[in-house]
């Protein structure tokens, strides 16, 4: 059982003050092996939160961020699967999934964590899975109205991945949760 | 006068050896019963204690217990108990002082109970002692025993000691004899439920024997301060201080007595100890004395003579440090108050937060030479206090902060480092007791106390203040708050005055504005016009803070201006007949000019994001003008001063981005905007980047929404210029390094023909996938070296292809002509 942390959108302080209060108290330190984050924290304080929660962190770089130097997409792997992180303004239309299908078979990955549209999404297609955490603080966006703070926690167990979404609503934090299995994969061309 | 080292030493040794000898033989008469010679040895004996040739703590010495357990003599209790007795430290705990006496004390008992003499007689035989000191010592050791033996009523001997020890004069052997007569005396007072309660009017004589006592003990102790030459004056202090214990200990044994009760003590023992303390006219008593009055006796009792007891302080030396004991009776009543509701109705009954503060005035007004750091914690205890006892009346925690304002007017701003703590400590009580700044902010003396303070401790305070609304999650919800806020925190939204600090720290710099920002969001009101008049007042305040604070004051200050904007949106109509100046149009102009501010940083990138947030807020309002408008700032900036490679292609795919999403514009509006993001996506720097713009640029003539433009043709153009830099990328790779070229750009592009192809833009056809998909098998076989990700991608594509035609219907039929 592998815990990966998937959270983005955080905006703080440009359109936030602090991650929900109930948030911070369900993320400790110690428990999430992994965290990829989609970008926007935007400041390094947060970027230092996120470093104390788990010491294997991924970012890339949201357009607001102020570190320049994350990178604009990443890949790596976790167990079986095969995880790629990209803020998301760079695929124009914002949150078109055929466009989001597009990068995710020119990384060649399993599952594309992706974010810009503070929309929480997870979306299988032919060539895997599409997550989106939404905005851990429930920024504002122009392109979705009254987002409600996500984030989503996975669980990966063998060719098995379960998506947890955390959404907080009116005040309590409502927890879904999604299945996605990996047939086995043929060995590739290369 | 007290002696040097060396002579001090001799006598000493002198001392020790009489004791031995006399020791020695008062032994040998115990041993054969004869009692009274073994007085006459011991008397003889203690006689050497007589000495004034010793300083307190080499007299101890010869006392010292180490000299004489050497006579090993069991039933010697009493030269054992008589050298403890003399124990200096004053530490009548020692088990081994009171054993001691004990033993001595049941000697006598022992010996009158066998009838070998009666009490009366022992008492009457060891007043022949020929020195005054033993004799004293004796007679109160054989005083207990009397008074136990109930032969005579507890009163009268008490009276009769507590006279007798007049004899010593000599302050350091007079304290120590009374000290001891304290402690002997303490369960034998004729107190009420004490057995040894006499008739009516005990518990006075218990009062009366306690306060002689003390009174004579405090004289002794005075006088210590006269003795000797002027310049072992501090010497002198310091042992003062070491007996002053035995001084309080009377007032602990006065706040013991059960039949002193709030009446009693209010008429008679407060008032004769005060007399006292008054009237010796010496510092370290008066100091001392206070302080033990208000630690012994209940809280309750000093609530309830508060006057009489703030009535002495005016009275005491003016060298006496007031401000600490009064701070410590204030913190006292503090926690007395806290400690029950109950206990509040008293407070106010006897009007302490009026008494405490004018004591105070009077003090600060008479100790013309007090610090301020005294004064300003005078006040922070007096406020602690009334945040305690009266937590409602806002105007004493004013009051209380308008003497503190009045005390620093007319200095400079304060360099003394406690002193600027002790005004932080001041201002924060009231955050931390409200847990709200708005119940601060009514206080019309808060941010007068604060433009005393230096500008360092200004931001230091105003951090506290931003942390506690933070913390607490208040909304500031009106702009008259905001107001008071911000000029509260001015320090940390503009340079105060010219000779601001150069050396800043960077990180500090960053976290103070930083949490400004943060600060920013919780300015809020549902209510529309209100709102936009905090918007209007934050931007007043923000403006003035330089290039430096712009970049992080600004972004938040836009954000919660769209949201208005958005909140508006959701609102149906205009109220007929109101005058409404809170209109997306309104806001929007006020975005435009803040965002501007931030081209004097400069920071166009920041600027370029913001008016695209705010062209698609505008698009959202139907506002084409104003949309269009924001776009052209966004271009001009784009132009003029995005000039790094890297940052125009991320501005510019924010820009391609941006435009795809709106509908708002006609089309002429609509023609300019997306040829120019069409023409800048061809001129960006690496071919590559051209290339990957140019066909996200595609997108611009194709929304798939029920009424988007879907411009084939266009797309299509958009698609071949793709093609066209690919090509001209492979070239150049092959001429320049002789490899080929991102053979990638070919896949990507393949890619979005197929998103056309399949949302139906007839200008793709499937011969046209057919040949691009030829050409890249080729090119990816005549090329040298492979990319696997190339190969990777490639081979997820025809996958993807293979799983449409494979999807059957529609989908399939589609993808049938297409072989792979």
């Amino acid at each position: 059982m592998v815990l990966v942390l998937a959270i983005g959108d955080l905006h703080i302080p440009h359109r936030a003050p602090d991650l929900p209060a109930k948030f911070k108290s369900m993320l400790v330190p110690g428990k999430i092996q992994h965290i990829l984050c989609t970008g926007n924290l935007c400041i390094k304080e947060v970027h230092d939160y996120l470093k104390s929660l788990s010491p294997d962190l991924h970012i890339t770089r949201g357009e607001y961020d102020e570190d320049v130097r994350y990178p604009e997409n990443k890949t790596l792997s976790i167990g079986q699967f095969k995880l790629g992180l990209c803020h998301g303004h760079q695929i124009v239309p914002w949150g078109d999934l055929d466009s989001l299908a597009m990068l995710q078979r020119q990384l060649d990955i399993d599952i594309l964590v992706t974010g810009h549209t503070h929309q929480f999404k997870a979306y299988k297609h032919e060539g895997g899975v599409i997550i989106n955490p939404g905005s851990a603080t429930g920024a504002y966006s122009s392109i979705t109205y009254d987002a409600n703070p996500s984030f989503v926690l996975m669980d990966i167990d063998g060719l098995r991945v379960v998506v947890y979404v955390y959404e907080l609503i009116d005040g309590e934090v409502k927890v879904d949760k999604i299945d996605f299995k990996k047939t086995a994969t043929t060995q590739s061309a290369h | 006068m007290l002696p040097h080292g060396d002579d001090e030493e001799k006598w000493l040794a002198e001392g020790i050896a009489g004791i031995q000898h006399n020791a020695f033989y008062m032994h040998r008469a115990l041993d054969s019963n004869d009692l009274k010679d073994a007085l006459r040895y011991s008397v003889q004996m203690l006689s050497e204690l007589r000495t004034s040739l010793l300083s307190p703590h080499k007299y101890y010495e010869l006392c010292e217990l180490g000299y004489l357990f050497d006579l090993a003599c069991s039933e010697c209790c009493l030269c054992r108990s008589w050298i403890l007795m003399c124990f200096f430290s004053g530490d009548w705990e020692d088990m081994r002082a009171f054993d001691e006496l004990r033993k001595m004390e049941m000697f006598f008992r022992e010996e009158t109970a066998r009838g070998t003499i009666s009490v009366i007689e022992l008492y009457e035989l060891v007043q022949h002692a020929g020195n005054i000191l033993p004799r004293l010592y004796l007679l109160c050791t054989v005083g207990s025993v009397y008074i136990k033996s109930k032969e005579a009523p507890a009163k009268d001997v008490l009276k009769d000691l507590v006279e007798m020890c007049r004899g010593i004069q000599h302050p350091v052997r007079g304290l120590f004899l009374r000290s001891y007569l304290c402690q002997i005396s303490r369960d034998k007072l004729p107190d009420i439920g004490s057995e040894y309660e006499g008739d009516a009017d005990t518990v006075s004589h218990a009062i009366e024997f306690v306060i002689q006592n003390f009174t004579e003990m405090n004289k002794l102790w005075v006088r210590m301060q006269h003795q000797g030459p002027t310049r072992e004056k501090d010497k002198r202090e310091k042992e003062r201080s070491q007996l002053r214990d035995l001084v309080g200990k009377n007032l602990h044994v006065l706040s013991q007595i059960e039949g002193v009760d709030l009446d009693i003590y209010k008429e008679t023992v407060l008032p004769r100890v005060l007399e006292q303390v008054v009237n010796c006219k010496d510092e370290l008593a008066q100091h001392y004395l206070m302080d033990c009055i208000i630690q012994v006796f209940p809280d309750e009792y000093h609530l309830q003579t508060l006057e009489t007891l703030l009535g002495a302080f005016p009275q005491l030396q003016p060298t006496v440090d007031i401000k600490t004991v009064l701070s410590q009776l204030m913190d006292r009543l503090s926690i007395y108050a806290a400690s029950s509701i109950e206990v509040l109705p008293e407070f106010l009954q006897v009007e302490a937060f009026s008494k405490l503060s004018n004591a105070i005035g009077k003090v600060i007004e008479a100790q013309v030479d007090m610090p301020v750091v005294g004064a300003i914690t005078l006040y922070v205890s007096l406020l602690t206090f009334t945040l305690r006892v009266h937590p409602d009346r806002l105007d004493y925690v004013d009051q209380v902060l308008g003497a503190c304002v009045k005390k620093l007017s007319g200095r400079a701003k304060l360099e003394d480092s406690r002193a600027t703590k002790q005004i932080v400590a001041l201002l924060s009580a009231p955050l931390e007791k409200y847990n709200d700044i708005v119940t601060a902010l009514k206080l019309p003396n808060y941010p007068r106390v604060m433009d005393h303070l230096d500008n360092g401790t200004n931001k230091v305070m105003a951090v506290v203040i931003i942390q506690s609304i933070m913390k607490n999650t208040t909304c500031i919800s009106t702009a008259d708050k905001v107001e008071a806020l911000f000029e509260l925190i001015k320090g940390l939204i503009r340079d105060v005055d010219e000779t601001q600090d150069d050396e800043i720290d960077e990180e500090d710099f960053k976290e103070e504005q930083n949490s400004v920002a943060r600060l920013i969001h919780m300015l809020h009101n549902d209510d529309p016009e209100e709102m936009l008049k905090i918007i209007c007042t934050v931007r007043k305040h923000i403006i003035l803070g330089g290039p430096k604070r712009l970049p992080f004051t600004v972004p938040p200050l836009v954000f919660s201006a769209l949201k208005l904007v958005r909140h508006l949106q959701g609102q149906d109509g205009d109220v007929i007949g109101e005058e409404i100046s809170a209109t997306p149009k309104k806001i929007f102009q006020i975005l435009h000019q803040t965002i501007e501010a931030l081209l004097s940083v400069p920071s166009p990138e920041l600027a370029l994001r913001l008016y695209l947030q705010c062209a698609e807020a505008a698009n959202d309002c139907d506002l084409e003008p104003v949309a269009y408008e924001f776009f052209t700032q966004a271009f001009i900036l784009y132009e003029e001063e995005v000039a790094d490679s890297k940052a125009q292609v991320t501005a510019i795919h924010l820009i391609i981005g941006t435009l795809q999403r709106m509908n708002v514009f006609g089309v002429e509006n609509r023609d300019t905007l997306t040829h120019k993001a069409t023409g800048y996506s061809a001129k960006l720097l690496k071919k590559p980047d051209q290339c990957r713009a140019v066909y996200a640029c595609s997108h611009l003539f194709w929304v798939d929404e029920q009424d988007g433009i879907k411009d084939g043709e266009r797309v299509l153009l958009c698609l071949k210029r793709a093609l066209r830099i690919a090509n001209a990328a492979q070239q150049m790779a092959n001429v320049t390094r002789g490899s080929s070229g991102p053979v990638v750009l070919f896949i990507e592009i393949l890619n979005k023909y197929l998103y056309f192809f399949e949302k139906g833009n007839p200008q793709v056809t499937s011969s046209v996938l057919q040949g691009l998909i030829e050409l890249i098998k080729t090119e990816m076989q005549t090329d040298g070296s492979s990319d696997p990700s190339a190969d990777a991608f490639f081979a997820s594509t025809l996958r993807y292809i293979q799983f449409q035609k494979q999807k059957g219907g529609a989908m399939g039929e589609k993808y049938d002509p297409i072989k792979i």
